[in-house]
């Protein structure tokens, strides 16, 4: 029997972890409190009867994940840590997109503190939802998407799966992608926020870049754009950013937005939205949905994932949904259906909570009305915090260069231009945090901070090669 | 930011020049209505049901003696003390530290020395159905040519879960319907003829959908297989204190499997045992041979949840970390956890009481003998249809009922129903009429 059990061993794990390497490895582990010993006779059974058991001193089993790489560390979370890890007293932490008020303390919306306490008033019961989510939420999240009285929905015509966020609806998306649409290619902006490959590479959907952010304007190449488009085989996905692109901050103009509707239709291609910031670029929810709405109403079929974690600050409680606009009402029971089955596997339904706050402020005029205010202030902030950036920069610098795309972006993130040499400078010398692609934060900038951020951006951009 | 705010108006007036080409035809065309979910489509079926006198026995979620669902006392004291003050950040991708700890103490023990080793890579997970994903996505990419072995009959949802993780499925025997018990004598056969080296898959406590969980001693010889054979145990856990009222006691088969020196893989949900249902909680642990290798393992394992979900929900995080975190709050739990398990068993006795009473052709004892929150009833699919369709009892097709669904103030007339539908003295007993109610 003890053969057995080394042939088990050999057999299942890697070459190299045979139980004999095993015992010679920095000594004997201590398991179950004894030491590792072989018991040479197995088939005399330590069966347990009333009084003391014989003890069952047999090989451990040699794990089934030896072998197995340490994973490298999340880019983006990286940065946190690391900020974190900074003893100075001028650090600056411009990674991660979480919103920051002035003082640079993390912020809970009054509106979703009232819904809680309206929640706990209540006395909501803690039963699952539906596959697909709470209906109330997935009603709102539809109509804060298209407007309350888009034909789209009036017809019947959104399928609306509550989803784990952006990325759990984008999941979803990816996988009714890759059941239904086999061999279909999905095309993603470069760059593009991080995590959009890792849930294409997992849902295994093939994916390429189209060109987006243009180095020489720090703007969109919007030619190359439309090119990449054009060129993909008829039929392909393609991610789009809603509004407050990420991580450059750079979204086409309403004319552009045409321009690449155009496109999309002449190839028969199916727009894949990911709207993360709906209310909180621009401070209006319906401008934000303009590039989504434009689409809809010129009767295409569309995907769109969206996400409550930084305009209503829901980021922990993973809230959002995936929609699928189609052309028809039966059609969209069908893709909802089948939606709900891709969930089921995953998490078998969605958490509650988040999606009873939405619902709560959504539904209820006075609460909706103050998250629509408390929006404007956020998105207010950050535009207050380009422009100060944008006059401290250009204040100090006398290159001649032209800092404008600071105010032609939009949205939590700008694209500096910086390449990575220049963004360790920003680091390693200023205790300034930020990604390696020259994104900041401007959610984690205060006004009071803009002068010293001017000071480093104008450093590495001149003095680092 | 001018030119975007002037044109607004314009923008969305505007027809495409193109003229609103409307999609004539769908790209969904070819996408089939799923079929119901069976669980879950009988609460839906429930639900539209006008009779005064329905009942349901279908989806397992607690109920009180008036048929409502509960939220535990310690549950709502742990939300009025965290209501309002945490700030929501993203969580880690791995969770909410404090609770993958405490959950680890209660699977593991309060002193468990792997805990002190730091030997477990554990994350948070999406309730036991997240938990049950990770590790067949786990198991898929680091064990692609592994197959799981599931016993039949068990929770539908697994099929599932392996299914799309890519991981295909094995099984081995486990219910025995001329007994309503356990096939231990096929359940041993099939775990010594798998190859060496197989994963299985094992309900910890409180079997779904047969409520049979082998004997202390039978786990004790099932531990001793599955060692000789070098299999790798992978336990499902969601009824932890919620089978017998002692969380500890529902611990039993993974202590002995620990004792025994097995490296095992477990998930844990709060859906039942507190009552967290909607909040999807649960953990992921995975038992290495170093703290070194459960680094690894707990990195590998957050590369698989970031495309999924980026990071675990926070609220029932919270919850469990508060009540478990908390002296007080824990002894309430305890009480509360023993007051629902002692309701099923008082139900089960009565349920049996009064299915004796009426003198039925057949024995009943598998009620009582069974544990946690489903019975299998033995009733075939058509006495199932039976009585939904005749008496408004709403259950799933293979024969499970729920315990949870019954109260003093039904539970004559559950019992009047089955009574019925069974008067033939003909139940289900063989596996086809198991298996094939999938």
């Amino acid at each position: 029997m003890a053969s057995s059990v080394l042939s088990a061993a050999s057999h299942s794990f890697s070459p190299s972890s045979s139980l004999c390497s095993r015992q010679t490895h920095k000594g004997k582990p201590k398991i179950g409190g004894n030491t590792l010993r072989f018991n040479k006779g197995l088939n005399s059974f330590p069966h347990a009867r009333s009084s003391g058991r014989i003890s069952m001193a047999v090989a451990v089993n040699v794990s089934r994940f030896e072998g197995i790489p340490m994973a490298p560390p999340d880019p983006i979370l990286g940065v946190s840590e690391a900020f974190k890890a900074d003893t100075s007293d001028v650090k600056l932490n411009l990674g991660v997109g979480a919103y920051r008020t002035e003082e640079l303390q993390p912020y809970v919306l009054n509106v979703v503190k009232k819904a809680e306490n309206l929640m706990l008033e209540r006395g909501d019961n803690k039963e699952y939802l539906p596959i697909e989510g709470l209906a109330a939420f997935n009603k709102a999240t539809a109509e804060l998407l298209l407007g309350a009285g888009n034909p789209a929905i009036k017809q019947q015509r959104v399928a609306t799966v509550q989803g784990l966020s952006g990325t759990g609806s984008l999941r979803l998306g990816a996988a009714l992608i890759e059941r239904y649409f086999a061999g279909a290619k999905v095309l993603i902006s470069a760059p593009t926020w991080g995590n959009h490959k890792n849930i294409f590479n997992d849902a295994r959907v093939p994916w390429s870049e189209y060109r987006y952010y243009d180095p020489k304007t720090v703007g969109l190449d919007f030619e190359g754009m439309i090119e990449d488009i054009k060129s993909a085989p008829e039929g392909s996905f393609v991610v789009l950013h809603g509004c407050a692109h990420n991580p450059t901050g750079i979204d086409p103009t309403p004319e552009q937005w045409e321009k690449i509707a155009d496109v999309i239709q002449e190839k028969n291609h199916i727009p894949f939205f990911d709207v993360a910031y709906q209310g909180f670029a621009s401070g209006s929810l319906d401008e934000d949905a303009a590039s989504v709405r434009l689409f809809v109403a010129r009767g295409m079929e569309v995907l769109v994932a969206q996400s409550y974690s930084k305009n209503l600050g829901l980021y922990a409680e993973r809230i959002g949904a995936i929609n699928v606009i189609s052309s028809s009402p039966e059609s969209a029971a069908r893709v909802k259906s089948q939606l709900k089955r891709l969930a089921r596997p995953m998490y078998s339904n969605p958490p509650v909570h988040g999606a009873r706050i939405v619902a709560d402020v959504v539904g209820n005029p006075v609460l909706f009305n103050e998250w629509k205010a408390e929006m404007e202030m956020m998105a207010g902030r950050i535009k207050n915090v380009r422009q100060q950036l944008y006059n401290s920069i250009t204040s100090k610098d006398n290159s001649g260069k032209d800092w404008s795309f600071i105010l032609k972006q939009i949205g939590m993130f700008s694209f500096t231009g910086l390449n990575k040499d220049q963004s360790d400078n920003m680091t390693n010398k200023w205790h300034v945090y930020m990604t390696k692609d020259g994104r900041i934060s401007l959610a984690g900038l205060s006004l009071a901070k803009c002068e010293y951020l001017a000071d480093a951006i104008i450093d590495s951009y001149h003095n680092v090669s | 930011m001018a030119i975007r705010n002037s044109l607004n108006g314009q923008f969305l007036r505007r027809s495409s020049f193109a003229g609103a080409r409307f999609m004539s035809s769908s790209w969904f065309r070819s996408i089939e209505p799923a079929p119901k979910d069976p669980i879950l489509g009988v609460t839906e079926a429930f639900l539209a049901d006008q009779s005064p006198n329905k009942v349901n026995v279908g989806v397992g979620a607690y109920r009180d003696d008036n048929g409502k669902p509960v939220v535990l006392e310690c549950v709502r004291e742990a939300e009025r003390r965290i209501a309002g003050g945490q700030f929501m950040e993203y969580l880690p991708i791995g969770g909410s530290i404090k609770m993958v700890e405490e959950s680890l103490k209660l699977a593991y023990g309060d002193n468990s020395e792997f805990i002190k080793d730091k030997r477990i890579a554990a994350v948070q997970a999406l309730s036991g159905t997240g938990a049950c994903r990770l590790f067949a996505a786990f198991q898929q990419r680091f064990h692609p040519n592994s197959q799981i072995y599931i016993p039949v009959p068990t929770w539908a949802n697994h099929h599932n879960i392996w299914r799309d993780a890519g991981v295909p499925m094995k099984t081995f025997r486990y219910y025995h319907p001329e007994s309503k018990g356990l096939d231990f004598a096929g359940l041993m056969d099939d775990m010594k003829n798998a190859p060496d080296g197989s994963f299985f898959l094992l309900h910890a406590c409180a079997h779904n959908p047969t409520g049979v969980d082998p004997s202390e001693e039978q786990w004790r010889e099932i531990s001793f297989q599955i060692k000789a054979k070098g299999h790798f145990p992978f336990f499902d856990m969601a009824y932890q204190g919620f089978a017998s009222g002692d969380p500890e006691r529902d611990a039993k088969a993974i202590r002995i499997f620990l004792e025994d020196g097995h490296l095992i893989g477990l998930a844990q949900s709060y859906a039942k045992n507190m009552g967290l249902y909607g909040q999807r909680v649960g953990c992921l642990s995975v038992l290495c041979e170093d703290e070194k290798q459960a680094v690894a393992v707990k990195s590998q394992l957050q590369l698989i949840a970031r495309p999924m979900y980026s990071n675990p929900p926070l609220h029932g995080a919270l919850i469990v970390s508060t009540v478990l975190g908390d002296p007080e709050l824990k002894k309430l739990w305890l009480n509360e956890v023993k007051v629902m398990a002692d309701r099923i068993i008082g139900m089960r006795n009565s349920l049996r009481e009064n299915l004796e009473k009426r003198n039925s052709p057949l024995t009943w004892h598998h009620i009582t003998d069974q544990i946690g929150m489903f019975c299998y009833s033995g009733l075939t699919p058509e006495q199932v249809d039976r009585m939904t369709n005749e008496f408004h009892i709403y259950m799933t097709r293979n024969g499970r009922i729920s315990m949870a669904g019954i109260n003093t103030g039904n539970v004559g007339y559950v019992a009047d129903a089955i009574h019925e539908v069974t008067r033939s003295g003909y139940v289900a007993d063989d596996m086809d009429q198991v298996t094939k109610s999938y």
